[in-house]
């Protein structure tokens, strides 16, 4: 209870502090860079609930996030509701998503797995590309105010909304891992027939981290159509997103709740300067090879790699 | 005769066209010490995987006290009191030995009270001192030892040891064996599957052999052994 309570108050406190210091700096890219950094604390956390703790590898966080990022859109031009509406309803919708796909797809063991969950991406890409209301191939804009008081722009907003939902993500990653759900999933990763043979529900926990984890995709996504005025499925359905939903909580350390973070705010950085001081066409190269560099000296990731050595 | 607590009838396996196990009936009284023994590919561990529910798909029934167990996954047969371990240990690698126990415990409704019923059950197969390690660093008889605190952390009415004394010392099946004995006083069935004779006669107050798939002989151990289609089966192995 006690270590709980200090996480949630360092967290909050860690969050102000960015902001603070975001509003001294005075400058709206800071805010913009941010929320790009934070979107993947999201989705990497996401990640880390099946891939990390239960050993399932998601390769379809790109459809997750796309489901999300369309629930936004439609939620918008159906009912005319914002933004947090907009990201209840991509948590409901890529939550309904995860869980369905877990129904169809968690019988397949270790790679099936994986096939099937970027089969779902390509699918869903094919939909919203023939889906006109969403504006089909050529995308749908979202026009939005440029101030919204008490923030000093749109982009802070932003920023500050995706920041707590990067809280609560750690948040909920930590909690599975305390918990016996966190522990339940741990036993089916290192061995699943075991797991059931003492009595772990595989099944049923599987199908809570596939909804838990497609929830928090399609809640990481929600606000991009938002964050870039302008969404077609070419950027919602972006190879990159699920290549760096992999690669943050590996490089990090995969299956504890500060891998994910770690990670993210490692790799995100570094795509985010490259993309400003190159191209953002190296973002993936940069992944391929911190990927490479990682399998290499430190396979565990690095919390893994301090715990070896601490 | 009392009315079985643990009944397997007709229980048959086949995989593609291979018979591994037909038509075997078993039926074990509570609290009975029950020796399964047979040659290398009899068909043992596959009869353990079909009333385990390893094997979703078997002919044949199986009731465990009163229940019959068709279509009920081996977490769901575990929670009805059936634990067994696996010939080949399969512990959860990446958690320590106290939470390997612990795991069974959090899933049986004793989540309160899991870390201290735990360390019991490791004391039981004295691992108490064991509980930090990871299953890796321990050696053969410990990790047999591990797999038994695991089962036996489901408070089992029913244990299915299957060959939980291969490849250990004449000391460590000892030790295996008075194990088995204490499990057995404190209420449980145990089924003991082994191809160490000395371990099976010491313990089993009836014997089962089966034979390419089926079952040749149930009786008292030792007008079974005596009998000479069981010599034949091992003599022709050996
Ligand atoms: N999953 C499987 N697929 C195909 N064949 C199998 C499978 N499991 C077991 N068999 C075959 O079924 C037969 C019985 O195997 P089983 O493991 O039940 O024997 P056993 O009596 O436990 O032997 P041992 O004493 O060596 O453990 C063997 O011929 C084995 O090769
Ligand atoms: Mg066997």
């Amino acid at each position: 209870m006690n270590a709980t309570l200090r996480f949630w108050l360092g967290a909050v406190a860690l969050g102000l502090a960015l902001v603070a210091g975001l509003r001294l700096l005075g400058n709206d890219y800071g805010y913009f860079a941010g929320y790009f950094v934070l979107q993947y604390v999201v989705l990497a956390g996401a990640w880390n609930i099946l891939g990390g703790y239960a050993g399932y590898v998601n390769f379809g966080a790109a459809g997750f996030m796309a489901a999300g990022a369309y629930s936004a859109i439609v939620v918008r031009q159906w009912l005319g509701w914002d933004l947090l509406p907009g990201i209840v309803a991509a948590a409901v919708v890529a939550g309904l998503l995860g869980l369905g796909t877990g129904y169809l797809t968690l019988r397949l063991k270790g790679v099936y797995f994986s096939i099937a969950t970027l089969c779902l991406a390509v699918v869903l890409q094919t939909l919203v590309v023939n889906w006109d209301y969403v504006g089909g191939s050529r995308g749908a804009y979202i026009i939005h105010a440029r101030e919204i008081p008490p923030f000093t722009s749109y982009t802070e907003m932003l920023f500050i909304v995706m920041l707590g939902l990067a809280i609560g993500t750690t948040g909920i990653g930590r909690a599975v891992e305390k918990s016996r759900l966190g522990r339940g999933l741990q036993a089916i990763r290192d061995n699943e027939r075991a797991a059931e043979a003492v009595g772990v529900p595989t099944l049923r926990l599987k199908l809570v981290a596939t909804t838990l984890c497609g929830a928090l995709m399609g809640v990481a996504g929600a606000p991009l159509p938002y964050y870039s005025g302008y969404l077609n499925p070419e950027a919602a359905f972006s190879l990159a997103y699920a290549v760096n939903a992999i690669a943050m909580p590996l490089i990090g350390g995969a299956g504890t709740w500060a891998g994910p973070v770690i990670g993210a705010v490692l790799l995100a950085s570094l795509q985010q300067a490259a993309t400003v001081t190159i191209s953002s066409a190296l973002n993936l190269w940069i992944v391929g090879w911190m990927l490479v560099v990682f399998v290499a000296i430190a396979p565990r990731g690095i919390l893994g790699w301090f715990r070896r050595r601490g | 005769m009392t009315e079985a607590f643990f009944r397997a009838a007709g229980v048959g396996k086949r995989f593609g066209g291979f018979v591994a196990l037909a038509e075997v009936d078993i039926e074990l009284r509570a609290g009975e010490r029950l020796g399964l023994i047979g040659p290398n590919g009899s068909g043992k561990s596959t009869f353990v995987n079909c009333i385990s529910g390893d094997f979703a798909e078997h002919e044949g029934q199986v009731t465990l006290g009163g229940v019959a167990l068709r279509g009920l996954k081996p977490h769901r047969r575990a929670r009805l009191g059936m634990a067994r371990t696996f010939q080949l240990p399969q512990p959860f690698n990446s958690l320590n030995v106290l939470e390997n126990v612990r795991v069974p415990l959090l899933f049986a409704g004793h989540a309160a009270e899991a870390t201290d019923r735990a360390m019991a059950c490791l004391e039981q197969v004295e691992m108490a001192d064991k509980a930090r390690k990871l299953p890796r660093e321990l050696t053969q008889v410990e990790q047999r030892r591990l797999e038994l605190a695991r089962a036996i952390a489901l408070q089992p009415r029913l244990l299915i040891a299957d060959e939980a004394m291969a490849g250990l010392s004449n000391a460590e099946v000892d030790q295996i064996i008075a194990l088995l004995f204490k499990l057995n006083e404190a209420g449980a069935a145990v089924i003991m599957i082994e191809h160490i004779m000395r371990a099976v006669t010491a313990f089993s107050e009836r014997l089962v052999v089966f034979v390419a798939g089926r079952k040749i002989a149930d009786g008292p151990p030792r007008e079974v052994l005596a009998l000479p289609e069981v010599e034949g089966a091992y003599l022709g192995k050996q």
